[in-house]
């Protein structure tokens, strides 16, 4: 059976796999974050979404203040190295102008709840969360006895998303996909879901990735769509292509203070712009040139030829 | 900011919370202050220690200040990026870890953390960024070194919620590897546990912090001794690593 294309625009991706009231994880720690998908979701003013990430971030902090979410699951609030994410505390603490429903665990603790679902496991155990507040906070966090006896752990339960968004450095037509740099927990993430959506920087020949098969982090039998959208991650980055642009971070932090200049710079940034390559553009040469990093090339490796 | 003595309050924390690394292999570091503490040991009394951060590097030399645990310097030439899974279950729980660092909006004098809510956890004054890896670090580090801000804001007698555990009453149970906090650093004196109790105390005051201040900003009955021990102040070449290579700028040393 001839495989259905895979290769679609960012757009048709969102409009087709994206649906209201979701389970979303779009993945990444620190590292190749796609606010390009959180972009296009937040255009196609998608609704009652419960979001899900380790680190929320700046992307999630524009999605929940664009009123794109119901939900919130995560472990750790903050704009890294920066300070608060705005919006989603205005909403957790003041309800402005809406509650914001919250799950939290720590960062093991999601970690294990993406491999359990990746895995279709009721739960994992795991040595976390003794004589902690979070059980409480949070009755899905429960403690358990080891059935071979002698100890008691603390279960979490799996995570299944709707739809995985990873970004990656690169992907063939299929799916398949490679991740250098810090991996997070894309892999496990992107198993746990029913949909997955790979973004890459660079969509590449089967027969590259097939020459570096160790690197590949995704096959392309979980993968539905491949959106190519270079410069995908900012302010976030890719290792290689482009570094984080930290000033984003700082000016984040004075637009999301207050929550008319926040609706100001979606209206500019996001509902005023038709594609994620109308923002590369806005954002010009002068601050992409200031991203570029230095080079630091691996030596090849030799897989052996068994023929 | 200067204080009169030709160092910052920041450096004196950094400095003294890079001397209690010495003969330490593996470290679990921060962002900010830890980070550049964990850098300036490595340059001095623990030239063996390895940065892990929860962001899946080992064996991690950054070229730069990194501005997050993520920062894309950790890994180039570090020794092994691991998924976070590998991290925290190969490396932290299975006790790998001989150090991990926390900061802590409130602690109590038994070493309870919160970084989670100011205020109850369903109607926060102030909603906090939570645990991240913090409770697992709490829990599995073999040590637990803590630095932040010392306050009677910060140094309070309950916390209003147990993020990361301490030193519970009657000693951990079976089940937790790590011994807990070992060490507080703030910018007024570094404190320690007793075995038995499991209560903070006083084991040094910086240059120039008298007991009473100590105190103050203290919200229950530490004891500070009136002769209390005093940290040496930073030498020239801490500082000169600081400034110089850890972080010129002066972006969380000022």
């Amino acid at each position: 059976v001839a495989a259905e294309p895979k290769v679609t625009t960012m757009r048709q991706a969102i409009a087709e796999l994206v649906r209201d009231g979701d389970t979303v994880a779009i993945e990444g720690f620190t590292h190749l974050i796609c606010f390009a998908a959180g972009h296009e979701i937040i255009r196609q003013r998608k609704r009652d979404l419960t979001l899900c990430r380790l680190t929320p971030d700046v992307i999630y902090d524009q999605m929940v203040g664009a009123g794109v979410a119901r939900r919130l699951v995560f472990s750790w609030l903050g704009n890294p190295g920066v300070g608060s994410l705005h919006a989603i505390r205005r909403r957790v603490e003041r309800a402005d102008p809406a509650p914001l429903e919250i799950e939290e665990y720590s960062h093991f603790g999601m970690v294990c709840r993406y491999v359990a679902g990746a895995s279709r496991l009721p739960f994992f155990p795991i040595r976390s969360y003794f004589d902690s507040d979070l059980p409480k906070a949070n009755p899905r966090i429960v403690p358990i006895e080891s059935p071979y006896g002698g100890e008691t752990l603390y279960a979490v339960p799996p995570l299944n998303p709707d739809v995985t968004i990873v970004h990656s450095q690169r992907a063939d037509a299929s799916g398949n996909t490679q991740i250098w740099g810090l991996l997070g927990c894309q892999k496990e993430a992107a198993f746990a879901a029913d949909r997955v959506i790979v973004v890459c920087e660079e969509l590449v020949e089967e027969a590259t990735i097939r020459q570096d098969p160790n690197r590949t982090v995704l096959p392309g039998l979980v993968v539905d769509a491949v959106v190519v959208e270079p410069k995908g991650c900012h302010p976030s980055y890719a290792q290689g292509y482009y570094d984080r642009d930290n000033r984003f971070y700082l000016d984040w932090d004075r637009i999301a203070r207050d929550p008319q200049k926040l609706e100001a710079w979606l209206e500019e940034w996001v509902h005023g712009l038709e594609s994620h390559a109308e923002y590369v553009d806005k954002l010009g040469a002068d601050r992409w040139a200031e991203l570029v990093p230095g080079e630091a090339w691996s030596d090849p490796v030799n897989y052996g030829q068994y023929a | 900011v200067s204080d009169g003595h030709g160092y910052s309050a920041a450096e004196m924390m950094i400095v003294a919370s890079a001397r209690q690394l010495e003969g330490e292999r593996v470290c679990f570091v921060g962002v900010g202050p830890p980070n550049i503490a964990c850098n300036l040991a490595k340059r001095t009394v623990a030239p063996e220690l390895e940065l892990v951060y929860e962001s899946g590097v080992f064996g991690a030399v950054p070229a730069r200040l990194p501005l997050s645990i993520g920062d894309p310097t950790l890994v180039s030439g570090s020794l092994q990026v691991t998924s976070m899974f590998e991290l925290f279950a190969f490396y932290l729980q299975a006790g790998l870890i001989d150090v991990g660092f926390l900061g802590a909006s409130q602690i109590d004098r038994f070493g309870n953390i919160n970084t989670t809510v100011i205020g109850g956890y369903d109607n926060p004054t102030v909603r906090l960024p939570g645990s991240g890896g913090a409770c697992e670090i709490a829990i599995n580090a073999r040590k637990v070194f803590v630095i932040m801000p010392q306050s009677a804001r910060s140094f309070v007698p309950r916390i209003d919620f147990r993020t990361s555990p301490g030193h519970p009453a009657g000693g951990r149970p079976q089940g937790w590897l790590g011994s807990g906090p070992s060490v507080v650093v703030t910018g007024l004196g570094v404190y320690r546990f007793d075995d038995r109790s499991g209560e903070m105390h006083v084991a040094s005051l910086h240059p120039g912090i008298t007991p009473e201040e100590v105190r103050q900003n203290t919200g229950w009955d530490l004891k500070v001794p009136e002769a209390a021990e005093r940290t040496p102040p930073p030498t020239a070449e801490e500082l000169r690593l600081i400034r110089e290579e850890l972080d010129p700028q002066g972006a969380y040393t000022k």
